[in-house]
């Protein structure tokens, strides 16, 4: 063979192989797009090895000081060997529809959300979302997820009450007792109750503890203006530095994530986290796997994760009650350490969730009368 | 001359007529606009495209079609309010602003103490600049219920939060506005009074007029259109603020920026994007509007202050 035939040779061998490579993963990609379960590859290991072909994952606004998504992200890597591009992470639900809408057809569309259940819903009826059951589904209650697997609750938590020890006086233990004149200055959500989800959850819990209902949260605006006008209501977005200068010396927030206002602050700030004892609140939020996005087989494996023992135990690490903790519970295979963290609830205490109709009227009603108060 | 000739005369003596004369202009133009392809293209990707967008998408509604209700939606109810809010916010800010910033501004041109000004302008330029959360955030913890001006003052027996009034109320936020308006209005501003000339107010003296008189005839006349474009700068500059607000009183007082992010970017109102863009499309025109008025106030400006 001459040299030059030689080298033509070479290129033709390379350009082929090239080929074959690139129709490796293409092929892989249309089995895993398509795929309703780890079943429907042929099983666990034949995803893991789909899923690992493609090398990395899109995951949009999820907080590494939220739910522990900054211990879940690096496991997940970890453990398979898959890159996770992590985008726009104190995005919100509507930044994230908005993401998998405008970014379709590009490497960069989010594979998998994390949203509200409004944000969830809304996805799967504009045909965002790829039906997906993870092995684990018939551990989830009926009720936290779509039947045909559009969307299915992950984690969640109660609205609790933080509050710093050295500047309240006398330790909050109710919702209504926070009009305590005491309190003066010093009660905060976190945030606008029509933009904020945790900060919504809490004029729904204070109309729980008011007498309200989850069909009417009315009760719970006439609460905050009440607190407003005794001037108890302070309407600073509590945020850790609010916290640790002392201008939100008791906020409002889901329980997981009362921990991040102590975080940076030891000694200025002591940090106590109580679930009311009038009304507990509860709420979850929602996985999906967007349909034919870049990743498909690792958004399927990533969610075989998140609902696999050691996912949900990382919620509950990070003070998250993940989905499955009954069922885990009753199993014996929930961390108990990291159970015996979470915050204990009140005696004979029920807590209550809103279904989808429940919060859209309730958005409604806090949109409507929030900027009259 | 022949008429051949003539024609040649004349496209000669008027720069061309003939084909390479003509090329020679284009590329004479060109080479004039050509250093501002860079800012056509800029505005056309950040300015034109957006307004665009949200122009179209203010008429779509969310399964993608035609509509008004949008429209309409957003001229009632708290979005109403909200823009009544929004326009009172911004008035009161910028007239308040206005008048502190041309005093002060005043004052430095007057006083004639050069390294004051150069203080003053420099500050300015980096006051009227802050804004966002840290800016609420510098306030909340100043005068804010355990702020630590708040705190001193009690000290001395003076309670800032006595009378019921708090940094998270109307009044309150005009106050945080203010940080930015007085020293963007000092920055607009001085330039117009540089340009009222001594000469002009002597002249105004020897010919007897009284000090009221320089002012109620030359000066105010004068400083008029320039005073009232500044206005309006400073009206559209609160009019978008967002976050600073949003910050400091989560949506209790309702300014229309705050209800477009609840709409656009939130956690709680999901599928109602389409009206946060109608929102904006009325911010838009408002903003259109006023920046018309301050464009001919400018050329008004320009004919004696230039």
């Amino acid at each position: 063979m001459s040299k030059k035939l030689r080298v033509i040779a070479g290129v033709a061998g390379a350009v082929l192989a090239a080929s074959l490579l690139a129709a490796l993963p293409a092929e892989a990609a249309s089995k895993a797009n398509s795929a309703t379960s780890a079943k429907s590859v042929g099983g666990l290991n034949k995803l893991i090895v789909l899923a690992k072909a493609e090398k990395e994952l899109n995951v949009i606004a999820l907080p590494p000081d939220w739910a522990n998504w900054g211990e879940i992200i690096p496991a997940f890597e970890k453990k398979y060997g898959i890159k996770v591009n992590s985008a726009n992470p104190d995005g919100s639900s509507a930044e994230e529809i908005a993401a998998v809408k405008a970014l379709k057809g590009q490497d960069r569309q989010p594979d998998v959300v994390d949203v509200g259940l409004p944000f969830a819903v809304q996805g799967a009826a504009e045909g965002l979302f790829a039906p997906y059951k993870v092995s684990t589904w018939n551990d989830l209650p009926k009720g936290t997820k779509q039947a045909g697997g559009k969307w299915f609750f992950d984690y969640g938590g109660y609205i609790a009450i933080g509050y710093d020890t050295l500047k309240v006086s006398p330790a909050p233990t109710s919702l209504k007792g926070l009009l305590n004149a005491a309190y003066k200055g010093q009660v905060a959500l976190n945030g606008n109750p029509t933009k904020s989800g945790a900060a919504f959850a809490g004029v729904f819990a204070t109309a729980l503890a008011n007498g309200g209902s989850l069909n009417s949260v009315g009760k719970g605006l006439d609460f905050w203006k009440q607190m407003k006008k005794i001037g108890n209501f302070i309407p600073v977005e509590a945020t850790p530095a609010t916290v640790q200068s002392g201008q939100t010396p008791i906020t409002l927030d889901w329980d997981y994530l009362q921990g991040k206002y102590s975080k940076e602050s030891a000694g200025k700030v002591n940090w106590k986290v109580v679930v009311p004892s009038d009304a507990i609140y509860g709420g979850f939020y929602a996985q999906a796997v967007v349909k034919d996005s870049p990743h498909p087989a690792a958004a399927r494996l990533w969610q075989e994760f998140l609902y696999s023992d050691e996912g949900q135990n990382l919620f509950l690490k990070g003070g998250a009650r993940p989905i499955r903790l009954p069922a885990m519970q009753a199993s014996g295979t929930a961390n108990a350490t990291y159970l015996a963290n979470l915050p204990v609830l009140p005696a004979g205490s029920n807590p209550l969730f809103a279904n989808l109709r429940q919060i859209l009227a309730a958005k409604d009603v806090i949109g409507k009368r929030w900027g009259t108060l | 001359m022949t008429p051949a000739e003539m024609r040649a005369d004349v496209a000669a003596a008027t720069g061309g007529n003939s084909g390479r004369g003509s090329y020679r202009r284009l590329l004479r133009a060109s080479n004039t606009y050509i250093g501002l392809l860079p800012f056509f293209v800029y505005s056309a990707i950040f300015l034109a495209l957006p307004t665009a967008r949200v122009a179209f998408l203010a008429f779509r509604d969310q399964d993608d079609h035609w509509t008004l209700s949008n429209i309409f939606e957003s001229f009632h109810g708290v979005y109403l309010l909200s823009f009544q809010r929004s326009i009172q916010l911004s008035l009161v800010s910028a007239i308040t602003g206005a008048i502190f910033g041309f005093i002060a501004a005043y004052a430095i041109t007057v006083s004639k103490i050069g390294f004051l000004r150069r203080i003053v302008q420099t500050a300015s330029g980096v006051f009227a600049n802050t804004g966002g959360v840290p800016l609420a955030f510098m306030f909340i913890a100043t005068i804010g219920t355990y702020g630590l001006v708040t705190k001193g003052l009690k000290l001395v027996g003076i309670d800032l939060y006595k009378g019921g009034w708090t940094l998270f109320t109307f009044t309150g936020l005009i106050l945080v506005y203010l940080y930015f308006q007085i020293p963007l209005m000092v920055i607009v501003i001085l330039p117009a009074i540089d340009g009222l000339r001594l000469e002009w107010r002597e002249a105004a003296a020897t010919l007897g007029a009284s000090k009221q008189q320089f002012w109620r005839y030359i000066a105010g006349p004068i400083l008029l259109p320039p005073f009232t474009g500044a206005l309006l700068l400073l009206f559209a500059n609160s009019f978008a603020a967002y976050a600073t607000a949003a910050a400091l009183t989560s949506g209790t007082i309702p300014l229309v920026p705050i209800q477009i992010g609840s709409l656009v970017s939130g956690n709680v109102i999901a599928d109602e994007a389409n009206l946060g863009y109608a929102l904006g499309l009325g911010m838009i025109l408002i903003i259109g509007f006023v920046m018309t008025g301050y464009a001919i106030l400018q050329r008004r400006t320009a004919k004696w202050l230039s």
